[in-house]
């Protein structure tokens, strides 16, 4: 097969999106597509978009799963806007998609599934094909399933095995049209199905029919090549928000040379993180799925107490459950870090859909005057290093840790250059040993004057028995108290050590240094600000960029930081919750910039709001 | 349970904290507490190795009048901090205290989970049968039609038999005592101590303040021995003061039946053996008593054997760690490269 009879154009960037029915494997051709271009070395971010039902009716709206990826030859930020190729295996995915195209965009389209049946699920008068609605684009009919079939017809397998491998025939041919690698798909295969050797022939068989079917037909005359990004050297995987932060909290648990126990309950979109630990016992890390998740962070809680690191993973209406338990967490002044992958809500909400909404929830979503650490990571990959930072926290200062992730990141994936373990920080802790007051009496609540932080006696230590609980406690002795100045000293203090907590300087991003306007984000709303800002930068228009990882404390610079503008644009993708914050900590009046609409922002959005505070104030 | 590694020459006083004692005067939570510091030497289990873990209400503060480790919790969780405390250190022997609010109202999905998993905990539910702390609700343990403060017009809750619950639960110990029976309260702690897994001990306990003689039936000496039914492992179970009545399993009946000794019919008295595999035979004996407690049976009801949740736990973590290869550092360097790698040089 001579690829040579094919003009090849070089482009910097492109955006593919695959939409398909839940059950056409969207998500997995995506992932494959990710690999195959990380291996080629371009930079990549990617987003899956899929519902909450597992086979919603085939063929309607509610049904259609997407994955898109983003792949250039420089370093980028977010998935992209709008793509620049769409691939509908169904009139569903063609409805649910066609509006984020740009004129001119490429749309392949699997003619086999256009019936009058399924057009008329989802309310197509005429095909779309026919009836030049789609003028404006460069639509490339695929007969998909009919030439999968065919292809597979010497192989004998089931009819409907054939017909399920269509999606490696369209992940052949995009392969093919963005000179893709594909021996790290072919190895997938043979892994994914070990066991039916006939299943690894027909997918294979069906991928390299549709590779050839672009090499071949006279529709796709261009071939297309994204050269490799320029990135820092060293060895990269690609790697979601999940499983980052799970590999994260491993690498916590090697760190600090303590077992990692993970209390959980199954909940979207943080169950991933509990699959992925589950994999590593040989690190000591124990995964419990509780009852509820109540009792998850209970159980994380309970050997927190007897010196593990004790995490629980969730999502908001999960975190809502364990408040009472976490403000006990407070009181007892033990480890502990709890995950929230946040979800579009309130109550079930849109659980495949991302939100920042529950930034209240974690600063303030407890009874009593009850104050922890709050961090959020900014990317995909960063999650490694924020599911580290939080477990640094937890440890060091003995406090629960709320660690802020959310749907965007969990799912979307990037390079990440890995880190080598000895590049970590070293969490070693030290447990009690010796009793610390008088006469050999064990004082529970003495604090460490550098962390505030009080000895962590676990259960099995002789002579440092003791008794702890939810009840108010006295000053160094630990014992039940009713006190009122006690009880003032022991609020005071909860709050005072959180705040003392020494967390990072905000950076600033403002290379001209001339801006006047600041835009402050927090998680991962990271890559489309940041991308809103270097689109604005290009076009002359300075900004300056600063991103909070730390949400509590507040890194100590940040009220100078924002002094220093004009203007301060908060984004959110809630109703202005750290805008709240800013506002009634520092008495400054930020522009709040909010989204609720289940989806991250695009840099497009950004960029033109951007735009007009410089401009306009 | 774990063996000590030195003798220990304990006595009841080690077991006592300096924490002064804040139940009402007359409390029957007195009288555990007592048979509980009596015990603990026997067990020869140093007292650093040993934890209370309670929830909230007046059975709670127990853990605080321990000279052991111990956690007053959250209300009804008890059992889910205990159950990864215990899970993931073995070396511990975990007791976990708690009372009919606490275990069957807000805390029941713990109970029945710990119990299921079999996990490693001494659950003792002190039952009075009335919420004592928040001054005298009826409990999920309360009679049908009892008049309490919330429930002026009479209770319309039928209430838990806590022992069916833990059967129903797939409990693997399941026992039942009164507080004011020392030297049975201090043997069946000794069977629940003795046994691997989850044992649940349903503790009748008076609150002389909002339920005072709730179990005054099978306490007073007048009526005692015509109600209580002392259930003895390899015994005959008869019951009366002179053994005039007698349990029996009446052909084509599922249950048990209370006989007059005397007029048995062919019938013959229920040999008692609580390692019988079938909960069925447990169950009826639960069933033998209600709210009335006209037939209460006593002591250990079942004692099974069946693997743990911390074996099974501790089990998959040691078969991992038996593939381990390098340190810990280099186990996560080739974690963290595992998968489709690229380099840029």
């Amino acid at each position: 097969m001579a690829a040579g009879a094919k003009r090849v154009e070089q482009l910097d960037r492109v955006v593919i999106r695959f939409a398909g029915d839940s059950g056409d494997g969207m998500q997995l051709t995506g992932d494959r597509f990710t690999s195959e271009t990380a291996q080629l070395g371009n930079d990549i971010s990617t987003l899956p978009n899929f519902p909450a039902e597992i086979r919603a009716p085939a063929g309607t709206l509610p049904g259609v799963s997407s994955f898109q990826v983003h792949f250039a030859d420089y370093d980028i930020l977010t998935p992209g806007d709008s793509p620049h190729v769409l691939v509908a295996m169904n009139p569903a995915a063609l409805k649910a998609n066609v509006a984020d195209l740009p004129p001119g965009a490429d749309i392949i389209v699997n003619t086999d599934e256009f019936t009058k049946r399924n057009l008329q699920k989802v309310g197509y008068a005429a095909s779309p094909l026919e009836d030049g609605s789609l003028e404006s684009f460069s639509v490339h009919p695929v007969a998909l399933t009919s030439m999968t079939v065919g292809a597979l017809a010497e192989l004998g397998v089931a009819k409907k095995d054939a017909e399920r491998a269509k999606n490696m025939f369209a992940l052949g041919l995009l392969s093919w049209m963005y000179s893709r690698p594909f021996e790290s798909t072919l190895r997938f295969l043979e892994r994914k199905f070990v066991k039916r050797p006939d299943l690894v022939a027909a997918n294979k068989a069906a991928f390299q029919a549709g590779w050839n079917f672009g090499e071949t037909t006279e529709d796709f005359s261009v071939r297309y090549e994204v050269k490799p990004a320029k990135m820092r050297p060293g060895t990269y995987r690609n790697i979601t928000g999940n499983q980052a932060l799970a590999l994260g909290l491993v690498a916590a648990g090697v760190r600090a040379k303590l077992p990692v126990f993970l209390g959980a309950y199954p909940i979207t979109p943080a169950s991933d993180i509990l699959h992925e630990l589950s994999k590593h016992k040989k690190f000591g890390v124990t995964t419990v799925q509780a009852e509820d998740e109540i009792a998850a962070v209970g159980a994380a809680l309970g050997a927190s107490y007897g010196g593990m690191l004790g995490v629980t993973t969730t999502s908001g209406p999960g975190v809502a459950l364990k408040s009472e338990t976490i403000s006990l967490a407070i009181a007892l002044e033990l480890p502990l870090v709890i995950v929230d992958v946040q979800r579009a809500g309130p109550s079930t909400g849109m659980p495949t859909k991302t939100e920042q909404a529950d930034l209240n929830m974690a600063l303030y979503g407890r009874h009593g005057e009850a104050p922890l650490a709050v961090i959020a990571p900014k990317s995909p990959s960063d999650c490694f290093h924020a599911a580290i930072e939080a477990a640094r926290i937890a440890l060091t200062y003995r406090t629960p840790v709320i660690l802020l992730s959310d749907n965007y990141v969990a799912n979307g994936s990037e390079p990440w250059l890995l880190p080598s373990s000895d590049e970590l920080p070293d969490l070693s802790v030290s447990f009690a040993t010796e009793p610390n007051g008088e006469n050999g009496r064990f004082l529970p609540y003495l604090r460490d004057p550098e962390t505030m932080a009080r000895p962590w006696a676990i259960p099995g230590t002789p002579g440092l028995e003791h008794r702890i609980g939810g009840l108010e406690k006295a000053d160094k002795t630990g014992d039940i108290s009713y006190d009122p100045a006690n009880h003032e000293f022991m609020v005071r203090t909860r709050a005072a050590r959180i705040e003392a907590i020494p967390v990072p300087d905000v950076e600033i991003e403002d290379n001209d240094e001339n801006a006047r306007v600041l835009v402050l984000g927090w998680g991962s709303t990271y890559g489309p600000i940041g991308a809103a800002c270097r689109a604005l930068r290009q076009r002359g228009l300075p900004i300056a960029q600063a991103h909070l990882r730390h949400l509590a404390p507040l890194p100590a610079n940040l009220g100078e930081v924002l002094g220093a503008y004009d203007k301060v644009v908060v984004p959110e993708m809630n109703l202005g919750q750290l805008a709240h914050v800013i506002r009634s900590r520092f008495l400054i009046d930020v522009v709040p910039f909010n989204q609720v609409s289940g989806l991250p922002f695009t840099a497009a959005t950004l960029e033109s709001m951007l735009e007009d505070v410089v401009k306009n104030g | 349970m774990a063996s000590p590694v030195v003798e220990l020459k304990l006595t009841a006083k080690d077991f006592k904290s300096d924490q002064e004692v804040r139940w009402c005067p007359g409390c029957g939570d007195y009288s555990i507490l007592a048979a509980m510091q009596r015990f603990m030497p026997e067990l020869g289990i140093p007292r650093e190795k040993i934890v209370f873990i309670s929830g909230i209400g007046c059975s709670s503060r127990f853990p605080y009048y321990m000279n052991t480790y111990g956690m007053h919790s959250i209300h009804g969780r008890a059992p889910a901090i205990a159950t990864g405390l215990s899970s993931s250190r073995p070396d511990l022997t975990v007791w976990v205290v708690t009372g009919d609010g606490d275990a069957l109202s807000i805390g029941g999905n713990h109970l029945i989970h710990a119990l299921r998993r079999n996990v490693n905990l001494k659950i003792l539910l002190f039952n009075n049968r009335i919420y004592g702390l928040t001054k005298g609700q009826y409990s999920p343990t309360s009679e049908l039609g009892k008049i309490t403060k919330s429930t002026p017009a009479g209770s319309a809750d039928a209430p838990f038999n806590p022992l069916s619950l833990a059967l129903g639960a797939e409990a693997t110990f399941v026992a039942r005592t009164i507080d004011s029976d020392a030297k049975h309260l201090q043997s069946v702690l000794r069977r629940a101590a003795e046994h691997e897994g989850s044992a649940f001990v349903e503790i009748y306990q008076n609150c002389n303040i909002f339920n005072d003689g709730a179990f005054e039936l099978i306490k007073d000496s007048a009526t005692r021995d015509d109600h209580l039914i002392r259930l003895e492992q390899g015994q005959p179970i008869t019951f009366g003061s002179e053994s005039q009545f007698s349990v029996v399993h009446p052909a084509g009946a599922f249950g048990l039946a209370v006989r007059d000794s005397a007029a048995l019919d062919g019938e013959t008295p229920v040999v008692h053996d609580a390692t019988v595999d079938d909960p069925a035979y447990a169950f009826a004996l639960t069933r033998l008593s209600g709210s009335d407690l006209g037939t209460t049976p006593i002591g250990v009801f079942r004692d099974v054997k069946r693997p743990t949740y911390d074996q099974l736990i501790q089990k998959q973590l040691e078969d991992a760690k038996a593939q381990v290869t390098g340190t810990p550092d280099e186990m996560l360097d080739q974690l963290l490269n595992a998968g489709d790698t690229w380099t840029i040089m």
